[in-house]
């Protein structure tokens, strides 16, 4: 058992790993402009990883995932600025104040995990739209500390001198949102893979059976919300990094609602969907600029309409008909297609 | 106190309005088990349908009609195109395709009429009327009191009182021994769907000139206060739709009043919570399972 | 005797594999026809295939010879056949007037649905006692009154009952199997008896059919089925 333990940790190290110098040798490919996406994708990534966990593992569905990520992205930018005013600079003041956005993002996950673990369904998903629309309100509430609408500046340093004068900044932004995501990713795998992971879907497919077999249900829902949250908030505290700023519009609720629909295409319950997630979140909205800026001989106005609103309908269609069409999401029609597929070569 | 007074009989009017909102939820839980988190995004498209009468014609009746009526088409478009074909066994199914649903209306409403705040038509002047020196009510809010109250009546006699009420009750009861009486159980629920549309639509035209303006967004925050009053009322009670839309309204008055409006989604989180962990049967539930 | 109700090679089931197997049946208007068989035998699952509320994979059901294949479940109680479900399906948050309403709404004869409606009410003297209570409120025996009311109500040539006695006393079961009597000598109502209760089932039964693991081993008259021991024995076990 130990043993197999220790196997799946070094497996899924390997990977990390592999990951990881795979994305580093393609991050060296990239234009500036291609490397910034790909450090989007590497926060969202921590961001829908957390999610799917919750929603695909745990049953319990947030759409308050978007807030979360603002608590950590304003905690990033208030550490940063607090830190940068009082001279303390360093290689280990941005780290620092990730891990303390991540551990604020973990209380709030904490609190909104306790009253979710005694809400259901339609319940807890108007909980957590409450949460949503209060979070940015919030920013308006406390003016002094938020700056309300405006937001914030982020000070973030630039690339270390050591990597050369002319070093794009890009590439260390996708650097570090990558180390971010593959850390995640890694911590996440692990604990869907043991004892944790075994608890959540027990309580997802059957509570009172959870309940009878001696698991704490209320105990592993909340610890659910509590990890998911730590993704949100290092999702939403990379964010901050790359924009370098931070407002309550980034994190409205129709980001929650992306969140929720980048784990629903990638496959609930599946990290290797939250990838596909990720992915979308960065790509179709990309699609939908170039698509509409064919257009913009047309009328201005209405390209730039279309621009902004086409993801959304993009986004929202495909999560109708995922949802009613292939649950699975992407990850499940790949399992289905390498089942048909193996099941088919044998028998050549 | 005079503050006091106005603040009541403002929050009475918003309640009111609340209650229409969270009636026409209970009405697609009573009659599906669904709780429609598309209903404020619903809501905005007909009341631009408004937006596009009254411009056109001038006429705010002729655009009141038009939210009505577009609401009506639009909740039936609803069951009949999406919600009937979601799985109805995993409970998260129908939430997200309602949430689904949410971004297609604000993207095709954005697409269609831009992001920015359009400016809602009242048909009464807003400027409260004063009793002995104390602004107590507006026409409009009389025509919002007089709106709801008859939508109100219009309900309970449409349920109690005539077969059609009787079918889509049944329906919602027991759908197939309905059926075997001979009830259309599908048309039934298209017709659930279709009501509580237009009466959503109608509780977005009478609000909206109270707030903001249009957006596609404008319903956001009132769709989160009408669920905390339908949850304070039970999610399956009627009249405890109305008790709860009108004391969430008092309550987010009070709050917007003493404390500065951008404390009421707060404030409505609070409340959502409180009712929630306290009396998680909401204050008319006959039933305690709070499990759907 | 004209034929009401005709069934030829009905297979129907849930799944992958059939519960019914090419059932035939023929039930003559006027008259009452028993379908006995031990629990699983297909007994519902006949009648729910009977008014589309489970799909047959094969074989068709003839009302007065007209095909029923395709018509929605909804509309046969337009054709004159009513169906009292297994465990009697009383609206439970209705309440008796609502219940007896409901099974005459789909007429448009609203002033004979109302004489209906009263006939019921003489008919079953307890129900009028209660016409406001909520069908949770009743007891099994009145539950059964109102399904069968409520069912009633319709004016159907052809009623399909699937075990009335269930849970009644043997006095309320005789008083049932008397109504059915009755109300097939005065007005010619067709009905298809499921019953565990054989005995009395037979008692008022002009025909009976046999169902065992989804094909009928026996059609015939009702009173070979209570006289033929054999029969009796091999089936029906007593
Ligand atoms: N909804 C269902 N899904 C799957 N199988 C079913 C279903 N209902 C019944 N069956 C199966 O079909 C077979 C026949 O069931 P049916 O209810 O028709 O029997 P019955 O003769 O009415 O029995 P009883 O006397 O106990 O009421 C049984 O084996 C049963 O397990
Ligand atoms: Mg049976």
């Amino acid at each position: 058992m130990n043993l197999l333990r220790s196997a799946t940790l070094l497996r899924h190290l390997a990977l990390t790993l592999l990951a990881g110098f795979a994305l580093y040798l393609l991050s060296l490919e990239l234009d500036p402009f291609r490397n910034f996406q790909l450090a989007t994708v590497a926060a969202y990534l921590c961001a829908t990883a957390g999610l799917t966990v919750l929603t695909g593992l745990s049953g319990q569905l947030s759409l308050g995932h978007g807030a979360l990520m603002a608590v950590g992205a304003y905690t990033v930018a208030l550490c940063q600025n607090t830190l940068a005013e009082h001279d303390v600079t360093g290689n280990g003041v941005l780290p620092l104040s990730l891990l303390a956005g991540v551990l604020v993002t973990m209380a709030a996950g904490f609190v909104i995990g306790l009253a979710a673990a005694r809400l259901r369904g339609p319940y807890l998903a108007g909980v957590t739209l409450a949460v949503a629309v209060a979070v940015p309100a919030a920013t308006v509430t406390f003016d002094e500390l938020f700056n309300s609408e405006q937001g914030l500046g982020v000070y973030v340093e630039p690339p270390p001198l050591s990597l050369g004068p002319y070093f794009p900044n890009e590439r260390w932004q996708a650097w570090i949102a990558l180390l971010g995501a593959l850390l995640t990713m890694l911590l996440l795998a692990n604990l869907v893979r043991g004892r944790f992971g075994r608890t959540l879907r027990a309580v997802r497919d059957d509570e009172v059976a959870a309940r009878l077999s001696g698991i704490d249900v209320a105990r592993a829902q909340v610890q659910a919300f509590v990890v998911s949250a730590a993704g949100a908030g290092l999702g939403g505290g990379l964010l901050a990094v790359l924009a370098q700023s931070v407002s309550p519009g980034a994190f409205s609720l129709t980001l929650s609602l992306f969140l929720l629909m980048a784990v629903v295409i990638g496959g609930l319950g599946s990290l290797s969907g939250a990838v596909w997630g990720a992915l979308l979140l960065v790509a179709l909205p990309d699609l939908a600029h170039q698509v509409s800026s064919g257009l913009v001989a047309s009328s201005p106005a209405a390209a730039q309409r279309l621009e902004g609103n086409l993801p959304l309908l993009v986004f929202g269609l495909t999560l109708i008909v995922v949802m009613i069409a292939m649950p699975g999401g992407v990850q499940g029609l790949l399992h289905r297609v390498t089942g048909w597929a193996r099941r088919r070569l044998p028998s050549r | 106190m005079d503050r006091f007074v106005f603040l009541t009989f403002d929050g009475l009017s918003k309640g009111a309005v609340l209650a229409a909102f969270a009636l026409a939820l209970v009405l697609i839980w009573r009659a599906a088990r669904i709780v429609n988190f598309a209903q404020g995004a619903m809501a905005v498209a007909a009341a631009y349908a408004a937006y596009t009468v009254t411009t056109a014609t001038g006429s705010y009746w002729l655009g009141l009609l038009a939210a009505l009526v577009g609401g009506l088409l639009l909740g039936a478009l609803v069951e009949r195109a999406v919600m009937r074909f979601v799985d109805h066994r995993s409970p998260l199914a129908e939430v997200i395709v309602a949430l689904g649903l949410v971004l297609v209306v604000q993207a095709a409403l954005g697409m269609v009429y831009g992001n920015e705040f359009r400016a809602a038509a009242a048909p009464f002047s807003r400027t409260a009327l004063e009793v002995g020196g104390v602004p107590l009510l507006s026409r409009y809010d009389l025509f919002v009191f007089g709106a709801v109250l008859l939508v109100l009546l219009g309900l309970a006699l449409l349920f109690t009182r005539t077969g059609v009420g009787l079918r889509m009750r049944a329906a919602a009861f027991a759908p197939e021994v309905s059926r075997l009486l001979g009830v259309n159980v599908g048309g039934m629920l298209t017709l659930g769907w279709a009501l509580a549309s237009a009466v959503g639509a109608l509780a977005a035209m009478l609000v909206l000139p109270t707030e903001l303006g249009l957006h596609p967004h404008a319903m956001d925050l009132v769709f989160v206060s009408a669920f905390t009053a339908a949850v304070v009322g039970g999610l399956d009670s009627p009249p405890g739709a109305v008790v709860g839309g009108l004391s969430v309204g008092l309550i987010l008055s009070y709050v917007s009043g003493y404390l500065g409006s951008d404390v009421t989604p707060m404030a409505v989180l609070a409340l959502l919570l409180v009712v929630l962990l306290v009396r998680p049967g909401g204050l008319f539930a006959a039933t305690v399972a709070r499990q759907a | 005797m004209s034929e009401l109700l005709r069934v030829e090679g009905l297979t129907a089931g849930y799944g992958a594999a059939p519960v019914l197997h090419e059932v035939d049946l023929s039930v003559p208007a006027g008259t009452i026809a028993a379908v006995l068989g031990a629990n699983g035998a297909g007994k519902t699952t006949l009648l729910r295939t009977l008014s589309g509320l489970v799909r047959p994979s094969a074989g068709r059901v003839l009302l007065d010879g007209r095909p029923l294949t395709g018509v929605p479940v909804e509309k046969l109680v337009h054709l004159g056949m009513a169906h009292v479900p297994e465990g009697r399906g009383v609206v439970a948050e209705l309440t008796v007037e609502e219940n007896l309403r409901l099974g005459g709404l789909w007429r448009r004869d609203r002033a004979d649905a109302n004489k209906a409606l009263a006939e019921v009410y003489e008919l079953f003297e307890p129900l009028a006692k209660r016409r406001r209570s909520a069908g949770h409120q009743l007891s099994g025996g009145e539950r059964q009154m109102l399904a069968l009311g409520r069912a009633l109500v319709a004016r159907p040539r052809l009623l399909l009952l699937d075990e009335p006695s269930l849970g009644l006393a043997p006095k309320v079961t005789a008083q049932i199997m008397a109504l059915l009597k009755q109300l097939r000598d005065r007005t010619g109502l067709t009905v298809l008896l499921v019953e565990q209760n054989v005995r009395s089932a037979l008692s008022v039964a002009d025909t009976g059919v046999v169902l065992a693991l989804g094909r009928v081993v026996a059609a015939t008259g009702a009173d070979r089925l209570r006289d033929d021991e054999e029969l009796r024995h091999a089936y029906l076990g007593f």
